[in-house]
């Protein structure tokens, strides 16, 4: 008792003579540190090479430079005038400053483009202004009119108030089938042009789709290859990773060759005699390939963590619950269904979050019904070159993914996912 | 799963359903790949079986499409193939130099991807790693986030540094596979570090040994399975992906995969099969490879192959 009271009087000393809490504290904060130099390299290649560009889709989303900063002068006074204001006489002046000195630049076109974006047909307005912008005499209000009576539409001058700040939500709006009227409210598109919304939900009930078709035909062969010995199933396993690693682009254009009119299921369906030679099924170019393809290109992903999962589960379990009187049925349904639970909500969340940015193999089998969302985000970059909706696009493709990358975290821990 | 003797006649009748079921799954899953094989050798140019092929008849088989992946308009076609000929061939057809391009890029791309991913992988296993589960997640990542929105990131981030005028062939491209194959190189060296008994260290340490003969006598041949097969993911990620290419490389940077998508989407040959079978046995090479590294780490760590 007396050693203890001593004990509590004076601090455990380390051989140098520190007191043992802090010596400790600092050893580990220090071995701390250590660990995270190791990771300190690679977090920053991360960050440079993948988190500040994704960064930078968010920012492209919502900001548009090509109008404000080619047409400075009706941007000031856009600012200087409320909304609403009639253009007077110094806002055509304005305006024709701007034409001219981005004709000069050949950047009139660039502007133009962004204010196509929001009103289509406008493009040529702008390059012809252009080209004559600087033969045009004051009063500019009349003579600008004379030279396009657009010049003077309502709309066209709320499109591009709207443009002229650099920062705009628009695009999400453009995003959701959504426009801005004369007046700046909120409205749908007319119908015909409603493209992405419904391309949103193509893409995820596609995917849902798959993932539900991936569950269906990859839980029975899970199943077999985690029951049966281990020499048949290795052999068996054989054929789930053998897709798995083979390259995505072969895998399909063997679908291609499988699935075309002149291709080897029709030509043997043909020779059996199932169908006749006129009656050639349609299989691919349609949301038929895009569906046939991906659910074989993401089938190993289904099995795979389905199979780790079922592996562990002893057979004793079931055989105990049919020794009491369950039926084979209750006994899977009850003792081993809700034990695989995990691989399957593994394996189903890879599955869709991996069909939903699907873009290779949609471009290629999926014709024009089978595109998906990752496909029309790919037009924006390459063909209309509307940057700022295809990031608008991805930004809202990403927030869903994440969304769902979470509920992965919840449910199995991203730190669990093994492969093959 | 042996059928139990007091199995009822439904039972047995489902048993054997549901191998039957499971064997058409897994055709389902191979025949794909493997009849592209047979098609490669087709003589004519169809994408089905032509009927001297079926009755085996050596004239419907032939090797023209292979020979085709060796041609190019400077590549002289009527002249005997000695070692100028094939110099030539190496110098300029279109596909051995898709195959060198993949194969550079693959290659730079693993090396950044294996030596940071594993000293990453080191830090996060020691047991004082701080946040441990978010840097986890972020590291990971690349995996999770569709490929088009990396890559559109990446097509803006490029364009705004010009890296392009950089002067370093294939920079971009090799920098953004090697993110791609980062996630793959983390989750297997974590796997085999999970196993990983940290007395040795200790037990080296005492011994006199300093902390980098630690890494490299120590450490380093009871990870190096783990590190292999990362790599190799890695390899075939940056072997097999198109898109990025598509969007970012240069025009000269033709790859394998880019070219099989050009072909495919201008005018399907014949020719795109005899790519693909030469790509399914790399592959199967590859998951051999992959396998006996398993075993082998599996041996070493003392756990017996299961």
């Amino acid at each position: 008792m007396a050693d203890l009271a001593a004990d509590q009087g004076e601090l455990l000393k380390t051989s140098d003579g520190r007191p043992l809490k802090e010596a400790l504290a600092q050893a580990q904060s220090k071995a701390k540190w250590r660990a995270f130099m190791l990771v300190l390299p690679l977090l920053s290649f991360i960050l440079i090479t993948f988190a500040w560009p994704i960064a930078q889709v968010l920012h492209q989303s919502v900001y548009n430079p090509r109008f404000s900063e080619n047409m400075p002068q009706i941007g000031e006074w856009f600012r200087t005038h409320p909304n609403g204001t009639e253009p007077d006489e110094a806002a055509y002046t304005a305006l024709v400053n701007d034409l001219v000195s981005a004709g000069a630049a050949r950047t009139v076109a660039v502007a133009g483009e962004r204010v196509n974006y929001e009103m289509p047909g406008t493009r040529s307005l702008f390059t012809k202004a252009g080209r004559d912008a600087k033969k045009l005499e004051p009063p500019f209000k009349d003579s600008l009119v004379a030279l396009d009576k657009d010049w003077g539409s309502p709309e066209l001058w709320g499109v591009m108030r709207r443009v002229s700040s650099a920062y705009t939500g628009d695009f999400y709006l453009a995003a959701i089938d959504l426009e801005r009227d004369a007046n700046g409210a909120i409205r749908q598109v007319p119908e015909n042009e409603r493209v992405y919304v419904n391309l949103f939900v193509r893409t995820f009930v596609l995917s849902a789709a798959i993932t539900v078709i991936c569950l269906i035909i990859g839980f029975p062969v899970a199943f077999l290859l985690s029951s049966l010995p281990m020499r048949y199933s290795s052999l068996l396993m054989i054929m789930v990773l053998l897709p798995f690693w083979t390259s995505l682009l072969v895998r399909t254009t063997a679908w291609m060759v499988l699935l075309q009119s002149q291709g080897v299921i029709n030509s043997i369906l043909v020779w059996t005699g199932i169908i006749s030679d006129d009656q050639r099924l349609v299989m691919i170019n349609n949301l038929m390939g895009s569906v046939i393809a991906m659910t074989h290109i993401l089938l190993p992903f289904m099995i795979l963590p389905l199979f780790s999962v079922m592996k562990p589960i002893p057979p004793s379990y079931v055989r105990a619950a049919r020794s009491l009187g369950a039926t084979s049925w209750t006994a899977f349904r009850r003792v081993y269904l809700p034990q695989t639970i995990p691989g399957i909500g593994a394996g189903g969340l890879l599955v869709f979050i991996l069909s939903v940015g699907y873009y290779i193999t949609p471009a290629l089998v999926g014709g024009a019904s089978g595109q998906l969302i990752s496909n029309l985000i790919a037009f924006h970059v390459t063909k209309s070159n509307n940057w700022s909706l295809a990031a608008a696009l991805a930004t809202i493709l990403l927030a869903s993914i994440l969304l769902l990358y979470w509920l992965y975290d919840k449910l199995v821990g991203i730190d669990k996912l093994k492969l093959g | 799963m042996a059928l139990p003797i007091y199995a009822s006649p439904l039972e047995r009748v489902w048993h054997y359903t549901f191998r039957v079921i499971c064997g058409l799954i897994l055709l389902f899953l191979i025949a794909p790949i493997l009849i592209v094989i047979p098609l490669s050798f087709n003589a004519e140019p169809y994408f089905t079986f032509t009927q001297k092929m079926l009755s085996f008849d050596p004239t419907g088989y032939s090797l023209r499409w292979y020979d085709l992946l060796l041609t190019h308009p400077n590549v002289p076609t009527n002249v005997p193939r000695d070692a100028a000929w094939w110099s030539i061939v190496w110098k300029d057809a279109a596909w051995v130099n898709a195959a060198k391009n993949s194969i550079i890029i693959g290659f730079f791309a693993t090396i950044t991807a294996t030596f940071l991913g594993t000293l990453a992988a080191l830090g996060l296993s020691r047991p004082e790693m701080p946040y441990r589960r978010a840097i986890m997640a972020i590291l990971i990542s690349p995996m999770i986030v569709p490929l088009i929105i990396i890559t559109l990131g990446l097509f803006f981030f490029y364009s705004s540094i010009g890296i392009n005028k950089w002067g370093v062939p294939y920079l971009g491209v090799i920098l953004a596979h090697a993110t791609l194959g980062i996630p793959f190189v983390i989750i297997t060296v974590t796997a085999t570090l999970s196993g990983f008994d940290h007395s040795l260290t200790r037990a080296s340490a005492s011994l006199g040994a300093s902390p980098s003969t630690t890494f490299f006598k120590v450490i380093m041949p009871l990870i190096l399975p783990g590190m292999i097969s990362g790599a190799l993911f890695a390899f075939v990620t940056s072997f097999d992906e198109v898109v990025v290419v598509l969007f970012v490389g240069a025009n000269d940077e033709q790859t394998i995969p880019r070219q099989m998508w050009n072909g495919i989407r201008e005018a399907i040959s014949p020719a795109i099969l005899s790519v693909a079978t030469i790509l399914v046995i790399f592959s199967v090479s590859l998951l051999a490879t992959i396998e006996l590294l398993r075993r082998r780490s599996e041996r070493l760590r003392g756990i017996s192959p299961s």
